[in-house]
């Protein structure tokens, strides 16, 4: 005897296409002004991605990830968070951040070299970067069991990439997820190259969405560029989470316009005219189409929001370079609660060069 | 050692509710060695969490949960499989606390069973302790017998930073020992004089200290033995006021050689002690080989060489 066990499908999510136009039937209920503010918050993600470059560029900050093209994934999501919700985020992100509350001078800080960007105010619920590939949506996983025993009905969102998707922890953090029945939603942005390998090398499976099926959890895909589809997605998934209906797997089909970071060069390993075909599908250019047909937005709105943003970055820039710098106590201080005797005798050996070099 | 251990866990867990156990079997089963007993029973599955296999996904889970607040005690079922874990440990709960500049921490332990002399397959009889040690953010502690388990268990728990608990499996049974009911404390850091002596420092930890006890009997000479109980952070200051009095030092683990902790506390001898010393430092230690299967592993584990050590140290 032979017979079907179980059979499964993918959705795919897209509401706003590429031409701004909108698909009212899916089109989640957002007022004008939150529309705005979505657009506000993809602008100042690529303003300040485009700023940080040319900061990186003059060696006044260090190396980091630019988001360039992937605002509707990051953006999208985060803003379907309620307050008490949490970020456990990886390195391209930033557009969620700002949605979340991330102070601008503390995240350049941090790409700039120092701890302290990462010691963000109380009630910004985000975690700290984590650097190595699929590490983190475990520490969702585990956050949010947390939570949910600490009776603290909130949802935690972790992001990662296509690549991450290979590494064994991403793996065993869906697998708990799905066994506990943890409230996080997985967000991967698969912009289609992990460094540069391409998305079809990274998995043979058609979908990376189907991935949450083998779970036992809803893994759905959509269309990482258009803001209205991401948040849709999100809000459900946030929504189920609440609910005590566990875990989903969302993946934002995105592009990365830029390079992997500021020390990788793109060209070596893709094509201009795919990165001009993706550039056509700018999730912000969309946006603004739609805001545009709606009547929702004018090119003096437009020019006051840049303004604006210009404003903020610069403001940040300039808290950021004028933050004291760090003292080596620092490096020791935070190791343990406690600083055991060897740090200390370092420490001191370490300021008695100092003061003697001085 | 086992209802030791198994004590510490239900007192610590009695008085804060923040404590989780999470880990493969140690569930309905009380764990494979049975550290866990009656946990499951008493406390109920949301606390004592049986995990699918993946330690990489229990130490991370564990973490996330360290951070937020609770106070995870992960089991892994051998030190020969904790490696899978190795990049959470090394990459997160060591560093939770500094990259956050303190606004997180992981108060996390890792319980786990190392060791050879029980005759097991292969990667059940490892001493990979050194690994850890070198791991800034880590503590290292191991206790050599029933009365210390519960107490270095107990101040793991309560300790507010990430700690990696060796239980050296081969004396889990071995050793009696009286064990107060009540839930105490051994502070972290701080290691123990077993045995007060003149003549010759034995430096040792987990279940090596039963070994050196009976060298020890069988040498003619007043030796001091020490347990340093902890490795990171090593309580330096016992092993030197010990090596001022007798000038002689025998450092024994079952661990390979080199790079081995031995080399560690030689190192600090030799920079701090030199000139008290009357003979050079003298390590009786596990072969830098893969740990052999049954047949082999008495030639590989200290036993009358630390005898042969110690004599060949008093005699320089």
């Amino acid at each position: 005897m032979q017979k079907t066990v179980e059979k499964f499908s993918v959705l795919y999510l897209q509401i706003l296409m590429g031409n701004g136009e909108c698909d009212e039937k899916d089109m989640p209920y957002l007022s004008k002004r939150q529309i705005q503010e979505i657009y506000f918050f993809m602008v100042l993600a690529r303003k300040l991605d485009e700023r940080m470059l040319n900061l990186q560029r003059q060696g006044r900050i260090g190396t980091f990830a630019p988001s360039k093209g992937q605002e509707a994934s990051s953006v999208g999501s985060a803003y379907a968070l309620e307050p008490k919700d949490w970020i456990i985020p990886s390195f391209r992100e930033i557009g969620g951040l700002l949605v979340r509350g991330m102070p601008i001078d503390q995240y350049l800080l941090y790409y700039a070299g120092d701890e302290r960007g990462s010691n963000l105010p109380k009630g910004i619920n985000i975690f700290p970067t984590s650097i190595p590939v699929g590490t983190q949506p475990a520490h969702a996983v585990g956050f949010a069991i947390a939570a949910r025993m600490k009776k603290e009905n909130l949802v935690v969102i972790t992001y990662f990439g296509d690549g991450g998707t290979s590494e064994g922890d991403f793996h065993e953090a869906m697998n708990f997820a799905g066994i506990f029945f943890a409230p996080v939603v997985f967000i991967c942005q698969n912009n289609q190259y992990a460094i540069s390998v391409p998305r079809s090398k990274q998995t043979r499976a058609s979908t990376i969405a189907q991935k949450a099926i083998s779970y036992g959890f809803p893994g759905i895909q959509v269309d990482g560029n258009d803001v209205f589809a991401v948040y849709k997605a999100t809000l459900d998934a946030v929504k189920r989470a609440r609910d005590g209906n566990g875990p989903t797997f969302i993946e934002c089909v995105t592009y990365r316009l830029g390079d992997h970071t500021t020390a990788d060069d793109a060209s070596k390993y893709r094509q201009q005219k795919e990165v001009d075909e993706w550039s056509k599908k700018d999730p912000i250019l969309r946006l603004r189409k739609y805001l545009e047909n709606m009547k929702m937005w004018s090119a003096k709105e437009e020019d006051a929001l840049l303004k604006d943003i210009a404003e903020k970055i610069e403001s940040a820039v300039k808290s950021m370079e004028n933050k004291e710098p760090p003292c080596v106590d620092d490096m020791f201080k935070f190791m343990y609660e406690k600083m055991p005797w060897y740090l200390q005798e370092q420490l001191s050996s370490l300021k008695e060069r100092t003061s003697e070099g001085e | 050692m086992v209802s030791a251990l198994n004590q510490a866990l239900f007192c610590e867990m009695e008085l804060d509710e923040n404590i989780v156990v999470l880990g493969e079997d140690v569930g309905i089963d009380g764990g494979v060695f049975r550290v866990t007993e009656g946990l499951w029973q008493r406390f109920g599955s949301e606390r004592i969490i049986d995990t699918p296999l993946g330690e990489s996904g229990i130490v991370g889970v564990a973490i996330g949960m360290a951070a937020y607040g609770l106070r995870p005690v992960v089991e892994i079922q051998f030190s020969g499989f904790s490696y899978p874990a190795f990049d959470q440990l090394i990459s997160h709960a060591s560093r939770l606390r500094n990259r956050s500049r303190g606004r997180f921490s992981c108060p996390l332990v890792v319980r786990t069973p190392y060791g050879g002399g029980v005759r097991a397959l292969e990667h059940h009889s490892e001493s990979m302790e050194a690994l850890y040690a070198h791991v800034p953010g880590l503590k290292v502690v191991i206790p050599s017998g029933p009365y210390d388990a519960k107490g270095l268990l107990s101040s793991a728990i309560r300790d507010p930073d990430p700690v990696i608990f060796y239980e050296p499996k081969r004396v889990y049974r071995a050793i009696k020992e009286e064990v107060p009911e009540k839930a105490y404390t051994i502070p972290i850091g701080e290691a123990k004089v077993i045995q007060n002596g003149n003549d010759v420092t034995i430096i040792s930890w987990g279940a090596m200290i039963r070994e050196c006890k009976e060298a020890i009997d069988k040498i003619d000479a007043s030796a001091e033995l020490i347990d340093i109980r902890t490795l990171k952070p090593l309580d330096f200051k016992t092993i030197l006021n010990s090596v001022k009095k007798t000038g002689r030092v025998v450092i024994v683990h079952e661990a390979p050689r080199t790079g081995g902790f031995g080399a560690e506390i030689a190192s600090l001898i030799a920079e701090h002690g030199l000139l008290h010393l009357e003979a050079p430092i003298m390590r009786v230690t596990g072969f830098d080989t893969i740990f052999p299967l049954a047949k082999l592993e008495k030639s590989y584990l200290p036993d009358e060489r630390i005898t042969a050590g110690i004599k060949k140290v008093l005699e320089f």
